[in-house]
C-alpha cells in the first residue's frame, strides 16, 4: 500500500508527493516544465476541490491544476 | 544629452517585474503595442548620471519559446531590437523555475543582468544563496532587489551600465545538454554558417538549438535562405535521430538539460537552512477556497463590488450632471438661437456625449473594484473556485477571467483569451463573452432602473441582470460545446500569485488604464455617433410642416401656455419626418412582442451597435429633442412620461426589465466585433456571434415580457 504510484488525483491534500511522470503529450509537459513541474520535483498538495482543480506549492509557487491534468500527473507519496 | 541606454526587463509573472518597471521611471511611463500584435508594450524612461535610459517592460513569461504569442514577442525584441541590457526578474523565493527563463537568455548572448528580487522573502524561507558562486557558474552579473522597498535599485542600474559600457563581461556560459544533442548541434551549425546573413542575426548555436526544438519561428525566418533545404533536412535528421536515442523529443531532452544545469549550479550556490511550511497566503487561502465557503464568499464579493459601485458613484453622477446642464445652457446662449450650429452643439454633442459621460463615475468605480481584486491575488482564486463550475459547462477556471473581464469591457477580455491554448475552448469563450455584462451597458441599466425601479430593489435589480448574462452565457456554451465544439476541455494550469495588499497607486493607475479606453470611447465613437444621431434626427432640417407654426408662435405672443404647446408640436412633428424616424418605423415591429415597439427605441437600439452606452445617448437626444420645452428636465424623467397611443404608460418596470434584457443581450457593439474578427481572423465568427446574439435576446425578451404579463406584472 505504501509509496504506490498515483494519479494526483488520488492523492489527499496536505500530502507530499514526488512527481513519477507527466501521462500528456509534449505540449502539456512543456507547459508544465515551464511552469517548474518535472518528473523528480517534489511538492505538496495544498487544496483539492475533487471532482475539481488542485492547488499545490512547488517550491514557494503555488500552482492551480484542473482535475484532467491533475488526473495525468502520476506521483509517489514522498 | 546624456548616453542612450536601452533596457528590456523581462521574467516570469508575479516575479514583481511592474514593481521593478513603476521603481525605475515613475511617472514617465506610456503605454504603446507591440508592431502588429496587441500585446502591451510598456515603455518609460529615467536619467541615471549621464545616462538617459529608456525601459522597455516584456511581456511576463516562463519561457521563450515560439509556442505563446507573449513569449514570441519578447524573444522577437530582444533579437530584433537588440536592447544594450536585458536584466531577468528572478523571483529568489523560486529560483529554479525562474532560472529556466535565464537560462534561455543566457543560450541567446544576450547582454544579462540577473536581478534576484523578494531577496527578503528567500531570506525568510530560509535560502542562503551565494551571491558570487552563482554568479560566476551562470556567467552572468547578478544583483539582489526587494522591488516593493526600492532596495537594490541603483545597484541594478550600475550593474546594466557596466555591462554597457563593457567594464564587466558576460563569460559566454553554454549550457551543455550531453553528448548525444552537442554532436548535432554542432552538424547544424556547420550548415547554418554556410548562410553568413542567419548567424549575424541569431548565435549558431541558438538557432540549432532552435532547430532540434523545432521552433516554427525560426523555421519560418529561415524560409529565405538560400541554404534552406539544407538546413531544414539535417534539422530533420538530428532530430530523428536523437528521437531514436532517447525515445522523447530533443525539445523534451534539451528542456529537463536546462533544468539539470540549473539544479547543479543550485546545489553549489544555494543553501536551504530550513523550510517554511506555510505562507500567510496559505491561512488565507483556507478560508477563501475552502471546499465549501469558497463559492458564496465570492459571490458576496461580487455583489459587493456592485452595490458599493452603485452607491458610490451617485452624488459624482449628479455633480456630473449638473456640470452638464450648465454647458448645455452656456453654449445654447452663446450660439445664434435656433440655428443649425446651436442644435448640433447643445442637443447633438454635450446631450450626447454628456448622457453617457455621466455614467464615468460608475464604470471607474467598477474597474477600480476590478483592480483591487486583481492586484490583491483573488482573482486567480476565483479561478481555482469557479472551476469546478466552468468544467460543468465544458470550459475550465481560465475561461473564467475574461469571463469576468468582460463585465469590464468585452474587447480585452476576447484579448485576454489567447492565455487559452485549446481552440475550442477560446471560441466558445469569445462566442460567450458578450452575453457578460461590460460597463457599457451599465448607462443603460443606471437609467432604467434609477426610472422605473424603487431605491430599494436596484441592486438587486442590477444584480438579477448581471446573473441573467451568465445564466445565458451557460446555456450558449453547453449548447456549443454539444453541437458545435464536440471533444473534452483542454487540461487547466496556473500560478496562483501570494496575496498582496495593493497599493492605491497601483489601483488608480489600473483603474485609468482601463477607464482611459472608456473615455477614449466617449471622445471619438461615441462622439461621432452622436453627430451621426443628431444628423439623422434633425435633417432634413426644413421640414414642411402641416400648420404655420412660426406664424402662430408670433400671435401667441406672450401666452406662455401656448408657446410651449406648439414649440412641443413643432419638434415632435419634426422628428417624425427625420430620416431616423424611417429607420425606427421599420424596425419597431419587431420590438412589439418584446414590450417596446416605439419607433425611438428601435433607432436607439440600432444606434447601440456602434457602442452600447449609444443607446442612452441616443434616448437623451431623440427625448431632448422631443421635449423641447424641457431641456433641463432629466432623462429619466423623459422616460417615466412616455405615453404609449393608447394612454398608458409606455415603461412599466416590466418593460424596463425585458429592454435591458434586450440590451444585454443582443449584438455585441462594432468594436467587439472587430475584436472577434481580429482574434478569430475570420468573418464567419463575427458575423455568426451578430447574428446569434440578437437572436437570443429577442427570444430573451420575449419569454420576459410575455410571461411577465401572464404573470400579472405588466
Amino acid at each position: 500500500m505504501k509509496k504506490e504510484v498515483l494519479p494526483l488525483t488520488r492523492v489527499p491534500a496536505e500530502k507530499e508527493v514526488v512527481l513519477i511522470s507527466i501521462e500528456a503529450g509534449w505540449g502539456l509537459r512543456r507547459r508544465l516544465l515551464d511552469m517548474g513541474l518535472r518528473e523528480g520535483q517534489r511538492f505538496k498538495i495544498l487544496h483539492a476541490h475533487r471532482p475539481g482543480p488542485s492547488i499545490i506549492l512547488v517550491g514557494n509557487t503555488r500552482l492551480v491544476l484542473g482535475h484532467g491534468m491533475a488526473h495525468k500527473i502520476l506521483v509517489k507519496e514522498a | 544629452m546624456g548616453k542612450k541606454v536601452t533596457i528590456a526587463l523581462a521574467g516570469n509573472p508575479n516575479a514583481g517585474k511592474s514593481s521593478i518597471f513603476n521603481n525605475l521611471t515613475r511617472s514617465r511611463q506610456h503605454v504603446g503595442n507591440y508592431p502588429g500584435v496587441t500585446v502591451e508594450k510598456m515603455e518609460g524612461s529615467l536619467k541615471y548620471g549621464q545616462y538617459d535610459i529608456n525601459v522597455v517592460d516584456l511581456p511576463g513569461t516562463y519561457s521563450l519559446t515560439a509556442h505563446s504569442l507573449d513569449e514570441l514577442v519578447a524573444r522577437n525584441f530582444v533579437i530584433e531590437e537588440k536592447p544594450d541590457v536585458v536584466i531577468d526578474i528572478i523571483d529568489a523565493s523560486n529560483l529554479e523555475r525562474n532560472l529556466y527563463l535565464a537560462t534561455q537568455f543566457i543560450e541567446l548572448g544576450v547582454p544579462l543582468v540577473l536581478a534576484f528580487n523578494m531577496t527578503d522573502i528567500a531570506d525568510e524561507g530560509g535560502f542562503i544563496i551565494d551571491k558570487n558562486r552563482l554568479s560566476e557558474l551562470l556567467g552572468t552579473p547578478i544583483v539582489f532587489t526587494v522591488a516593493t522597498k526600492k532596495k537594490g535599485m541603483d545597484e541594478l542600474l550600475d550593474q546594466a551600465i557596466a555591462l554597457f559600457e563593457g567594464k564587466t563581461k558576460l563569460q559566454g556560459t553554454v549550457v551543455r545538454y550531453g553528448k548525444e544533442i552537442q554532436e548535432e548541434i554542432l552538424k547544424l551549425e556547420s550548415v547554418a554558417i554556410k548562410d553568413p546573413s542567419i548567424v549575424q542575426k541569431y548565435p549558431s548555436r541558438w538557432l540549432a538549438t532552435k532547430l532540434l526544438e523545432g521552433d516554427s519561428e525560426v523555421i519560418k525566418q529561415l524560409e529565405h535562405s538560400p541554404h534552406y533545404e539544407e538546413i531544414i533536412s539535417q534539422a530533420k535528421k538530428s532530430t530523428q535521430h536523437l528521437e531514436a536515442i532517447f525515445g522523447d523529443k530533443p525539445e523534451a531532452i534539451i528542456a529537463e538539460r536546462r533544468y539539470g544545469f540549473i539544479s547543479g549550479a543550485c546545489s553549489e550556490a544555494v543553501q536551504r537552512t530550513y523550510e517554511i511550511r506555510h505562507s500567510a497566503s496559505d491561512e488565507i487561502d483556507k478560508v477563501l477556497v475552502n471546499r465549501i465557503l469558497g463559492l458564496p464568499i465570492f459571490l458576496g464579493l461580487v455583489w459587493a463590488m456592485f452595490k458599493l459601485t452603485f452607491t458610490l458613484s451617485q452624488p459624482l453622477m449628479s455633480g456630473i450632471e449638473l456640470l452638464i446642464q450648465r454647458l448645455s445652457l452656456i453654449f445654447s446662449a452663446l450660439l445664434p438661437q435656433g440655428s443649425v450650429i446651436q442644435s448640433l452643439v447643445v442637443n447633438g454633442i454635450i446631450a450626447g456625449v454628456g448622457s453617457v459621460l455621466v455614467f464615468a463615475p460608475v464604470i471607474f468605480l467598477l474597474f477600480l473594484a476590478l483592480a483591487a481584486l486583481e492586484d490583491s491575488g483573488y482573482m486567480a482564486r476565483a479561478a481555482f473556485i469557479m472551476d469546478r463550475l466552468m468544467h460543468k459547462i465544458g470550459l475550465h477556471g481560465r475561461s473564467f477571467i475574461p469571463m469576468l473581464l468582460g463585465f469590464a469591457c468585452n474587447l480585452p477580455a476576447i484579448m485576454a483569451t489567447r492565455t487559452i491554448d485549446d481552440r475550442r475552448d477560446r471560441l466558445v469563450t469569445i462566442l460567450i463573452n458578450p452575453f457578460m455584462s461590460c460597463g457599457a451597458r451599465l448607462p443603460v441599466y443606471a437609467l432604467f432602473i434609477g426610472a422605473f425601479f424603487p431605491a430599494r430593489m436596484a441592486g438587486t435589480a442590477l444584480f438579477s441582470l448581471y446573473l441573467l448574462g451568465i445564466t445565458v452565457a451557460i446555456i450558449m456554451a453547453k449548447v456549443f460545446r454539444k453541437y458545435l465544439f464536440k471533444g473534452e476541455a483542454a487540461p487547466f494550469v496556473m500560478e496562483l500569485p501570494p496575496y498582496r495588499m495593493p497599493t492605491f497607486k497601483g489601483l488608480l493607475i489600473h483603474m485609468w488604464e482601463r477607464g482611459a479606453v472608456y473615455l477614449k470611447k466617449a471622445g471619438t465613437v461615441i462622439f461621432a455617433g452622436s453627430i451621426l444621431i443628431w444628423a439623422l434626427s434633425n435633417l432634413p432640417w426644413n421640414v414642411e410642416y402641416s400648420k404655420d407654426y412660426d406664424f402662430m408662435l408670433k400671435k401667441a405672443q406672450q401666452n406662455q401656455e401656448l408657446i410651449m404647446q406648439l414649440e412641443n408640436e413643432k419638434a415632435s412633428e419634426k422628428l417624425e419626418k427625420s430620416y431616423v424616424a424611417s429607420v425606427g418605423r421599420v424596425l419597431a415591429p419587431a420590438f412589439k412582442p418584446l414590450g417596446f415597439g416605439d419607433w425611438r427605441i428601435a433607432t436607439a437600439l440600432v444606434g447601440g451597435f456602434v457602442a452600447k452606452e449609444i443607446v442612452v445617448a441616443m434616448l437623451g437626444t431623440l427625448y431632448s429633442s422631443s421635449e423641447a420645452e424641457q431641456k433641463s428636465a432629466s432623462l429619466r424623467l423623459a422616460l417615466q412620461k412616455q405615453s404609449r397611443p393608447d394612454g398608458k404608460k409606455m415603461f412599466t418596470p416590466l418593460v424596463a426589465y425585458s429592454f435591458m434584457a434586450f440590451v444585454l443581450l443582443y449584438i455585441p457593439c462594432m468594436a467587439t466585433i472587430a475584436v472577434i474578427k481580429h482574434e478569430t481572423n475570420s468573418w464567419v465568427w463575427p458575423a455568426f456571434a451578430a447574428f446569434y446574439t440578437t437572436a437570443v435576446a429577442w427570444i430573451v425578451s420575449f419569454i420576459i415580457y410575455q410571461g411577465g404579463k401572464l404573470l400579472g406584472l405588466g
